[in-house]
């Protein structure tokens, strides 16, 4: 117990480098999900195949593959990354894109077709119409799932400890393996970080869903 | 929905989105070809690095490694699915000694890390890196799927339950009998997107050194030296996706196939196949 009390400094600062990396990669996640989504129902026909193929590819390629190949093979092949943090944050976002992308699909399938009727035939083209009409609906209904999306990214973040990022899970086991004799309590803090992040959320996203399910 | 959201396109539309199009298709052909002359440079094509591919050992390495892959997850699916119905059986239970702390046994375990859990199994009761594995991967999928199934079970009728009930089936029955296979079948989509996340999380194995696919790869490339590196990875990558893709097709063919045959019809697997189910 006193192993969390004596490293709460590694703790806070692994706290902080997870904050950072879950909102730099969540916000850019999800600009490039909501630009996916909107090229998977544009009507130029390469921008929808990218877009499904990029999701398709990158939901079922592992996390851990992505980050195996930054941190181990890119080197290798000449490219280095000053901070690995850049590395992560890229390999994070890009993974979470992906599933942004599908929750914000589902969202525009999810807003009433006489909406998109409505707004075209007051004379709107196909970007008025996603951005001021669709998008704006579907992202409302979708916040609860983007929440869930995001708690896995706060988690997923933990991948990056395992590849020279000192964030929480870093920390973790780097104080695991300087205090051989007190293991469980170490993984207990970072545990513990790790749900003071997770469980809120969640909460959050309980509450807005009950929230937009009594505004339909 | 797509086709409501613009008009069929006209002559000067299609030009306009088939010259995108082809600017699209060229720009990223320009940056694979970059990506392609940077590995040359590297001499990744060589055809003596891909020559290993010519030998039995290097093959025998990467089937053991999907075989580990493949034991981890089936053995992990095996375990968490049973201990998940169980966990959501206690979630609703009537009696709130055993609801409440289950509840909160459940976010604990659907708020952390996959490779935290492994890591403290690992580390905390000294067990084998396939233990870890598996432990981890169990704890954290048999929450997920109870909270699937808890869903399957709330979008069952009132009536089911209430039928069970008026025929004289204790609560436990009813719940056993009458809704846990209805909502079960219901949620069978989501519940083989889930496999298919469980599948790529045994690729964290990796993290606490289990001898899985990529760590086979790590070996190999230690083992053969680094210029082999590339051509190792990219083929268990491939596998990876390959072996997921197929999983995924498989949710994908069970739904279709589900909203034909189920009375009910089935439930969507969660949008994007996230291990959280939004509840």
């Amino acid at each position: 117990m006193d192993v969390i009390i004596e490293s709460l400094p590694q703790y806070w600062d692994g706290f902080l480098r997870t904050l950072f990396l879950a909102a730099v990669s969540g916000i850019i996640a999800l600009v490039a999900g909501t630009l996916l989504a909107a090229a998977r129902v544009s009507p130029v026909a390469a921008l929808r195949g990218f877009s499904m193929a990029y999701v398709e590819v990158v939901r079922n390629t592992p996390l851990t593959i992505a980050f195996f190949f930054a941190a181990v093979v890119l080197p290798r092949l000449g490219v280095t990354f000053q901070q690995f943090e850049v590395a992560a944050i890229i390999a994070l976002s890009a993974y979470t894109a992906a599933f942004i992308a599908e929750a914000v699909r589902s969202g525009v399938n999810s807003v009433p077709v006489g909406q998109a009727e409505a707004a075209r035939s007051i004379g709107m083209k196909f970007g008025q119409v996603l951005s001021l009409i669709i998008l704006p609906q579907a992202l409302r209904t979708v916040i609860p799932p983007m929440i869930n999306i995001l708690i896995a990214l706060v988690k997923n973040s933990s991948v990056a400890g395992a590849f020279y990022v000192l964030e929480l899970f870093g920390y973790g086991k780097q104080l695991a393996n300087d205090h051989g004799d007190a293991v469980m309590w170490v993984l207990v803090g970072v545990a513990f970080f790790y749900l003071l992040i997770t469980v809120p959320l969640g909460y959050l996203a309980h509450q807005v869903e009950r929230k937009v399910a009594i505004a339909r | 929905m797509s086709s409501v959201l613009y008009d069929v396109p006209g002559p000067k539309a299609r030009r306009v989105s088939l010259i995108g199009s082809v600017i699209g298709v060229v720009l990223i052909a320009a940056l694979l070809a970059w990506a392609i002359m940077t590995l040359a440079q590297q001499g990744i094509f060589q055809a003596q690095r891909w020559a290993i591919f010519g030998q039995a050992d290097v093959w025998s390495l990467i089937a053991s490694g999907i075989g580990a892959t493949l034991a981890a997850a089936a053995i992990a699916a095996v375990i968490a699915f049973p201990l998940g119905l169980l966990l959501c059986l206690m979630r609703i239970s009537d009696v709130a000694w055993i609801r409440i702390p289950t509840r909160i046994v459940l976010e604990f375990l659907r708020g952390m890390p996959v490779v935290l859990m492994m890591l403290f199994v690992l580390l905390v009761f000294a067990t084998s890196s396939f233990i870890a594995v598996v432990a981890g991967l169990v704890l954290y999928n048999a929450a997920i799927f109870a909270e699937i199934i808890r869903a399957g079970i709330q979008s069952l009728p009132r009536g089911q339950r209430e039928a069970g009930l008026a025929i004289g089936l204790t609560s436990f029955q009813s719940r056993l009998t009458i809704e846990l296979p209805q909502a079960v079948r219901r949620m069978l989509p989501s519940l083989v997107a889930q496999l298919v996340v469980l599948l790529k999380d045994t690729s964290l194995g990796y993290i606490v050194a289990y001898a899985e696919l990529l760590r086979a790869v790590q070996v190999m490339a230690d083992f053969l030296g680094p210029q082999f590196l590339f051509p190792v990875f990219f083929v268990a990558a491939a596998i990876y996706i390959a072996i997921n893709l197929a999983v995924s097709r498989l949710a994908i063919w069970i739904e279709r196939r589900g909203s034909k045959k189920a009375a009910g019809g089935v439930a969507k697997a969660p949008t994007a196949g996230v291990s959280t189910v939004v509840k």
